[in-house]
């Protein structure tokens, strides 16, 4: 049983590492992203359009596919399982991110766009000390949605090999014939994203100093 | 002394003409009132001259600056950036809905422009920002948030805002149309007062007997033109136009 614990544990940091690279990639591209999809040029905008499409269009579990394969039929090799895992996540969560930033740079009223040019705000400026922050707040539920979702979905990684909580989970199912690994593996991701639901909880409480 | 000039300045949205050749000059200590209907293009003249809208045709000068030229044949050319910059900094405005930062405190409302525009240090900023809150009458506002304020209150940290950055001209886009009829008079009193303490102003308004109560010389526009112009008495007691005096009769 303590074997057993530790097995998962260690595969828990596994599912974590995946998770926290996602973020920290797919994060600031989807930024990226939003402003190719809000770009004035249309070929910029179009393109980023379908990218958004695919990404939210396919399952993630084909896309991871792809992503691990495809390299093997153009080029002849591919990059190790763990990479093509965070490439996969990152792009596709970068385009779900992109969306709900859109939306939240889209909600703010254009007053504010005016105000900051009035006064003389640089372009830089207005967008990383007055829209940013308020955009910030306007999507932190949005955020938290996905960022969950994200939790659940590292369990996909194992379609390409990579040993992380649940795939550690079901081969000890296997072994000893038992449902516990799994059902422990599911209080796990429970715990999780208790903590994560807490997280967004206390960011959310923090910016509420003003409506 | 000339502080803006504008002359023929043209806008249209759509092909749909707003500003038809409008021409006026400001003088420095100046308060002018624009009147008119709804539609008459009045924001959009101020908005022009903000740079908020870019225009089709015309010339406006501010402070001895060319801002945007224009030839007979109608190529509009804009000054330089640096230009640009300096005509905005000459030039203040105050929202008819105000457009505070609802993230930031009434304080940092005020200093956030003088320390990223003037590169103020914060203690001057904040100085500053104290002495207007001051002559605001909310020194104990400077914590709140502006979703804390009424209305007026709101308008006045906008001013306040505006005046922090110390402009040559003050510009009103009916500062008193979002709010309810009890909160106008405390803007027109603040406005009276800077009119008293001879700032430099231009003030869209629906708001009559205010007009005529403060202005130096008052505008009446109608679908894009200036139909009239003159002194409050002169508008106000013997308007010559046919347009001036219907417009005018609604509000007896």
């Amino acid at each position: 049983m303590g074997n057993l614990l530790l097995q998962m544990l260690v595969a828990t940091m596994t599912s974590l590492k995946i998770f926290g690279l996602t973020l920290l990639f797919s994060l600031p591209l989807g930024m990226l992203v939003a402003k190719g999809r809000m770009a004035k040029n249309p070929i910029i905008s179009n393109v980023v359009n379908v990218y958004i499409m695919i990404m939210r269009g396919t399952p993630l579990i084909l896309q991871l596919l792809f992503v691990y394969f495809a390299p093997y039929y153009i080029f002849g090799s591919s990059y190790d399982r763990f990479t093509a895992v965070i490439v996969g996540y990152t792009i596709n969560y970068a385009a779900y991110f992109a969306e709900i930033y859109r939306g939240g740079i889209q909600s703010i009223p254009v007053g504010q766009y005016e105000a900051s040019l009035v006064l003389g705000f640089s372009k830089a400026h207005t967008f990383t000390h007055i829209i940013a922050p308020q955009v910030v707040k306007r999507i932190i539920p949005a955020m938290g949605n996905e960022v969950i979702t994200l939790v659940k979905d590292t369990a996909l990684a194992q379609t390409i090999g990579v040993a992380e909580l649940f795939r550690v989970a079901q081969n000890a199912s296997a072994r000893e014939f038992s449902t516990m690994p799994i059902f422990i593996a599911g209080v796990f991701y429970f715990l999780m994203n208790a903590i994560v639901s807490r997280s967004f909880d206390l960011l959310e409480k923090k910016l509420n100093y003003y409506r | 002394m000339e502080i803006i000039t504008i002359d023929n300045l043209q806008k249209s949205f759509d092909g749909l003409g707003v500003l038809k050749g409008i021409s006026f000059t400001l003088n420095e200590g100046e308060v002018l009132s624009i009147i008119g209907p709804s539609g008459s293009g009045k924001s959009t003249l101020l908005r022009c001259l903000t740079q908020l809208e870019p225009v089709d045709g015309g010339t406006i000068n501010v402070c001895g600056q060319t801002m945007v030229s224009s030839t007979k044949e109608g190529v509009v050319s804009y000054a330089d950036k640096q230009t640009l910059r300096s005509v905005r900094l000459n030039l203040g405005l105050v929202f008819q809905n105000f457009n505070l930062f609802p993230h930031m405190s009434v304080l940092r409302n005020i200093t956030e422009p003088q320390m990223h525009v003037l590169k103020r240090s914060k203690q001057e900023a904040e100085k500053v920002g104290r002495e207007l809150l001051k002559k605001m009458g909310l020194e104990e506002k400077e914590k709140a948030y502006p979703d804390q304020l009424s209305g007026g209150q709101q308008q006045r940290v906008s001013i306040a805002r505006a005046l922090a950055l110390n402009p040559t001209v003050l510009c009103f886009d009916e500062p008193t149309s979002a709010l309810d009829p009890e909160l106008t008079g405390e803007i027109l009193r603040v406005i009276k007062d800077l009119a008293k303490e001879k700032m430099t102003m231009i003030v869209v308004t629906h708001e009559m007997a205010f007009a005529r109560d403060i202005s130096d010389r008052i505008i009446f526009m109608d679908d894009g033109l200036i139909v009239e112009e003159g002194t409050p008495e002169a508008l106000f007691g013997n308007p010559q136009n046919p347009r001036t005096q219907k417009f005018l009769n609604r509000y007896e």
